[in-house]
C-alpha cells in the first residue's frame, strides 16, 4: 500500500468543478426544457444584478439578517445556560426536559399561526419562530453534553472546591465547548431555515418573502431562483462565518482522537 | 558487573528474511528516517521478540513484514518470496481494539473463513475458542468482554486462519500485568501447541526475555539492530532464576537503562 | 431503579405538564381571547377530528409521504455520501454543492417544485426528499471518514477483495453513524411534511393544520392537530432510537444515555 500523492498545485480547482457541473447540468436542463417557466443560470444572474441596481437586494438582505441575528442571539444566550442547568440537575431536568422533548419534533412553521394570533404580522413574530426554533435544539444538546461531560473533571471541581458558578464556568462550559460550538452551528443553520420559511408568512420583506412574492406577483421565476441563490450564499456564509470558532487552537483538544481515517 | 550476551548467528533455513531494508516516511513537508539497515533472519516456528522503546520504529517494521507499508529500500522474503502486500498467510494481531465490534467473539474468529463449508468453519471456530479458553463467551460482543478477552478473541481469529507466520504488536499493551503474564502464558502454549512462526513486538524487555527463542534488540529512531541476543532457558523460565536476571539485566545495560530507581 | 424514584420520574414532569396546562387555561380566561383556544377546547377540538374520521387517514398520507421522500434521500444520499467519505477529491468537489444549497429551506424551493412537479403528491416528496437528503450525506460521509483504518487493515490481512472489503467491514462499520443520520433525517422530514402539505390540495395533518385556520379560525383544531403532528414525530423518534441499540449497532455508541 502506497501513499497517495496529493495536488501539489496550491490552487485546489476541484470545489470549483463541483460547482460548475451543478451549473452546467442546470444550464442543460433548463435547454432541454424550452417552455419551462424556470430560469437558466444567466437569467437568474441578471436577475440578481436587477436586484442589487434597485435596492431591493440590500433590502431583503439586511431584513433577513436583522431577523435571524435577534432571534439567534437570544436562543443562544437562553439556551446556553439553561441547557447547562437542566444537564447539571435533578428534579429540573425531569420537570422541564420531558416537555422540551415534545415540544421539539414540532414544526416550527407549525407555530406561525399561533405566533401571528399573539404578536401579529410582522417582525416580532418571525423573530419569535426563530427563537423557539433554535432555542429547543440548542438546549437539548447543551444538556445532553453536559450530561457527557466525563465524571472526572466534575469530580475534580468538586474536590477542589469550587462554587456552583466557578464550576459552570471553569468546568462545565470549556467541557462541553467544542460541542457546543458544533451545536451553534447547526443551530444558525436551522435558524437560516426557519428564518426564510416564517418571512413567507409572516411579514413582507426579506429573503424568504422575495421568493414567494414574485411568485405571486407576476411569475417572476427568475427572481424566485434568484432568491434562493441568495439563501442558499447567505446560508453559506453564516455557516462558515461559526466554523471559524470551530478552527480555534483552545478546542484543539477535543479533535485529539486516534485512530480516525483523517 | 554486567555479564555478557551471547549474540546469536543468523539461522540457516529462514522462513522470514529481511535484506538491508531502509523505511523513510514523509511527514509535515520533511522525511523521517525510520529504519536504517535492517538485517533479520527468523527460523520456522520460531518465537522471536523485536524489542525496542516506544516510537522508535518497531510498529513500522512490522508494517514493512506484513506488506502494508513499502520499504524505501530492501526487501522482505518470506519462504523465500518477497512481501508487497498484506496476505491471510501471514496475520496481524493488533491491541484488541482490532476486533470488529459489530461481530460477536465466534464471528470475529471465523471472519477469515468465509470460504469453508458451514460445519468446517464451525468446528474451527469452536476448536479456537476452547484453545484460548474463552467457551461460554461465543455470543458476546467484544464490548461486553473485558481487554485480556478481547485479546484471546484477535489471537484466535488470527490463528483460525492457520497463518505461517503471525506478527503481534505490542497485543497486551493496553492490559493490566497480572493478566498480561496470564496471556504470555497462553501464548507459549497455543504456540507450543502449534508451532506457528511468531514474530512479537514490545518494549518490555521482561516480556521478551519470557517469551522468545532469540531477541532482537532495537536502537533509537532511526531504528537499526543492536544486537540479536539468543534466550537459552528452557520453557517454562522461572522468572527468578540467574540466568533471566542475567538477561534482563544484560540487556538493560545494552539500552542504557538506570539499574536502581 | 426503585420505586420511588420510578414515581419521581413521572411526578415531575407530570406536574409540570399540569402547570402548563393551567397556565394556559389561565392566560385563555384572563384575557378573555375568543379565537385562542383554552386546553378543553383543544381535547374537544380533537375528538371532533377524530369523530370526523380524518385522522387516521391524514396521518397515513403524512406518513406515506415522509416515507417516500424519505427513501428517496435515503437512497440518493447514501451513495454520494460514501463517495465523498472516500475519495477526498470527490469530498473537495461535492463539498460546495452541498454547502449552497443546504441552506435553501425547503419551502423556499415551494415555487421551483411546483413548476416541475405541479401541485400535488409529487411536489411534496420532492420537498421532504431535499430535507432529508443533506443530513443523511453529512453522516454517511462522516462515517466513512471515520471508519479506524485498523479495520481495513484488517480487513486486507484477511485477503479479502475490495467488494468484500467494502461489503463487510465498512458499511457494518459506518451503521451506527447512518443510522444516526437517518433519525435526524426522519425528523427533519416530519418537519418538514407539516410546510410541503401546505402546497397540497387535500390531505395530511400539515394541510389540516392550514385548513383549520383558512376555513373558519378554528385554532382549536389547529392547535389539536399541531399537538398530534408533534406527538406522532416524538414516536418516529423513539421508534427510531430504538433500532440504534439493536446489538448489532449497540456498540457505536458507547454511552447508555444513547442522547
Amino acid at each position: 500500500m502506497s501513499e497517495r500523492k496529493g495536488l501539489t498545485a496550491g490552487f485546489d480547482l476541484l470545489p470549483f468543478c463541483g460547482i460548475a457541473v451543478l451549473v452546467a447540468a442546470w444550464s442543460l436542463g433548463i435547454r432541454l426544457r424550452p417552455g419551462s417557466l424556470l430560469p437558466g443560470p444567466l437569467a437568474v444572474a441578471r436577475a440578481i444584478a436587477e436586484l442589487a441596481a434597485n435596492g431591493l437586494l440590500w433590502k431583503h438582505l439586511v431584513a433577513s439578517l436583522f431577523r435571524v441575528t435577534w432571534g439567534y442571539l437570544a436562543a443562544v444566550l437562553v439556551a446556553v445556560p439553561a441547557g447547562i442547568a437542566l444537564g447539571s440537575t435533578r428534579r429540573p431536568d425531569q420537570a422541564i426536559g420531558p416537555l422540551l422533548e415534545i415540544l421539539r419534533p414540532i414544526s416550527p412553521l407549525a407555530w406561525i399561526p399561533l405566533a401571528i394570533l399573539w404578536l401579529g404580522v410582522g417582525d416580532q413574530a418571525a423573530i419569535a419562530i426563530i427563537f423557539l426554533a433554535s432555542f429547543l435544539p440548542l438546549a437539548l444538546t447543551v444538556k445532553n453534553t453536559v450530561r457527557r461531560i466525563p465524571r472526572v473533571h466534575l469530580q475534580a471541581a468538586d474536590n477542589f472546591g469550587l462554587t456552583a458558578w466557578s464550576r459552570a464556568s471553569k468546568v462545565v462550559l470549556p467541557a462541553i465547548a467544542p460541542q457546543l460550538i458544533v451545536g451553534l452551528r447547526l443551530t444558525m443553520g436551522i435558524a437560516w431555515l426557519v428564518v426564510v420559511a416564517a418571512e413567507m408568512i409572516a411579514v413582507n420583506s426579506g429573503l424568504g418573502f422575495l421568493v414567494i412574492d414574485a411568485r405571486n406577483a407576476g411569475n417572476r421565476y427568475d427572481l424566485v431562483v434568484a432568491g434562493m441563490v441568495l439563501i442558499g450564499l447567505v446560508g453559506l456564509g453564516l455557516d462558515t462565518v461559526v466554523l471559524r470558532l470551530e478552527r480555534l487552537p483552545a478546542l484543539r483538544w477535543a479533535y485529539a482522537q486516534a485512530g480516525s481515517r483523517r | 558487573m554486567i555479564l555478557p550476551l551471547r549474540t546469536s548467528p543468523l539461522p540457516a533455513a529462514s522462513k522470514l528474511e529481511v535484506h538491508g531494508l531502509d523505511v523513510t516516511l514523509a511527514g509535515n513537508g520533511h522525511s523521517i528516517a525510520v529504519l536504517r539497515n535492517v538485517d533479520l533472519a527468523v527460523a520456522a516456528g520460531e518465537l522471536i521478540c523485536v524489542l525496542g522503546p516506544s516510537g522508535c520504529g518497531k510498529t513500522t517494521l512490522l508494517q514493512v513484514l506484513g506488506g502494508f507499508l513499502a520499504p524505501t529500500r530492501g526487501a522482505v522474503l518470506i519462504d523465500g518470496e518477497p512481501v508487497t502486500r498484506p496476505d491471510p498467510r501471514r496475520i496481524f494481531v493488533f491491541q484488541e481494539r482490532g476486533l470488529f465490534p459489530w461481530l460477536t467473539a465466534a464471528e470475529n474468529i471465523g471472519f477469515g473463513l468465509e470460504k469453508l463449508p458451514r460445519g468446517e468453519r464451525q468446528a474451527r471456530v469452536a476448536h479456537y475458542v476452547e484453545l484460548v479458553g474463552l467457551v461460554g463467551f461465543e455470543r458476546a460482543f467484544p464490548h461486553e468482554l473485558s481487554g485480556g478477552m478481547k485479546q484471546r478473541v484477535e489471537v484466535a481469529r488470527a490463528l483460525a486462519m492457520n497463518p505461517d507466520v503471525l506478527f503481534l504488536d505490542e497485543p497486551f499493551g493496553a492490559l493490566d500485568s497480572i493478566t498480561r503474564l496470564t496471556l504470555r502464558r497462553e501464548l507459549l502454549r497455543i504456540w507450543e501447541a502449534e508451532r506457528k512462526t511468531i514474530v512479537f513486538v514490545t518494549h518490555d524487555i521482561e516480556e521478551s526475555i519470557q517469551l522468545a527463542d532469540r531477541i532482537v534488540v532495537m536502537s533509537q529512531r532511526p531504528a537499526t539492530v543492536r544486537r540479536v541476543v539468543e534466550v537459552d532457558i528452557p520453557h517454562p523460565r522461572d522468572l527468578s532464576s540467574r540466568r533471566y536476571l542475567e538477561l534482563r539485566d544484560g540487556i538493560g545495560a545494552e539500552i542504557g537503562l538506570a539499574h536502581r530507581v | 431503579m426503585s420505586v420511588r424514584r420510578r414515581l419521581e420520574a413521572l411526578a415531575w414532569p407530570a406536574s409540570s405538564f399540569a402547570a402548563v396546562l393551567a397556565a394556559w387555561q389561565l392566560a385563555v380566561t384572563a384575557s378573555r381571547s375568543t379565537t385562542f383556544p383554552a386546553p378543553l377546547a383543544v381535547a374537544r377540538g380533537f375528538a371532533e377530528l377524530a369523530a370526523r374520521g380524518v385522522l387516521v387517514p391524514y396521518t397515513a398520507d403524512s406518513l406515506m409521504r415522509v416515507l417516500g421522500g424519505f427513501l428517496l434521500a435515503l437512497s440518493a444520499g447514501v451513495p454520494v455520501g460514501l463517495v465523498m467519505g472516500w475519495y477526498p477529491p470527490a469530498a473537495r468537489a461535492l463539498e460546495p454543492v452541498v454547502q449552497i444549497l443546504r441552506p435553501i429551506s425547503p419551502l423556499a424551493w415551494i415555487p421551483v417544485s411546483i413548476v416541475l412537479f405541479g401541485i400535488g403528491n409529487g411536489a411534496t416528496v420532492f420537498l421532504i426528499f431535499l430535507a432529508a437528503l443533506f443530513p443523511i450525506v453529512v453522516a454517511t460521509s462522516n462515517g466513512v471518514r471515520g471508519v479506524p483504518e485498523l479495520y481495513l487493515s484488517a480487513g486486507r490481512n484477511f485477503g479479502l477483495s475490495p467488494l468484500a472489503l467494502f461489503r463487510r467491514v465498512l458499511l457494518p462499520a459506518i451503521l451506527p453513524q447512518v443510522l444516526v443520520g437517518l433519525r435526524i433525517a426522519l425528523g427533519i422530514s416530519w418537519l418538514v411534511v407539516v410546510a410541503a402539505e401546505m402546497i397540497a390540495i387535500d390531505s395530511g395533518l400539515g394541510y389540516l393544520v392550514i385548513d383549520a385556520r383558512n376555513a373558519g379560525k378554528r385554532y382549536d383544531l389547529v392547535i389539536a392537530a399541531i399537538l398530534l403532528i408533534g406527538g406522532i414525530g416524538l414516536v418516529l423518534d423513539l421508534l427510531a432510537r430504538r433500532v440504534e441499540r439493536l446489538p448489532r449497532v449497540r456498540w457505536g455508541f458507547p454511552r447508555s444515555d444513547g442522547g
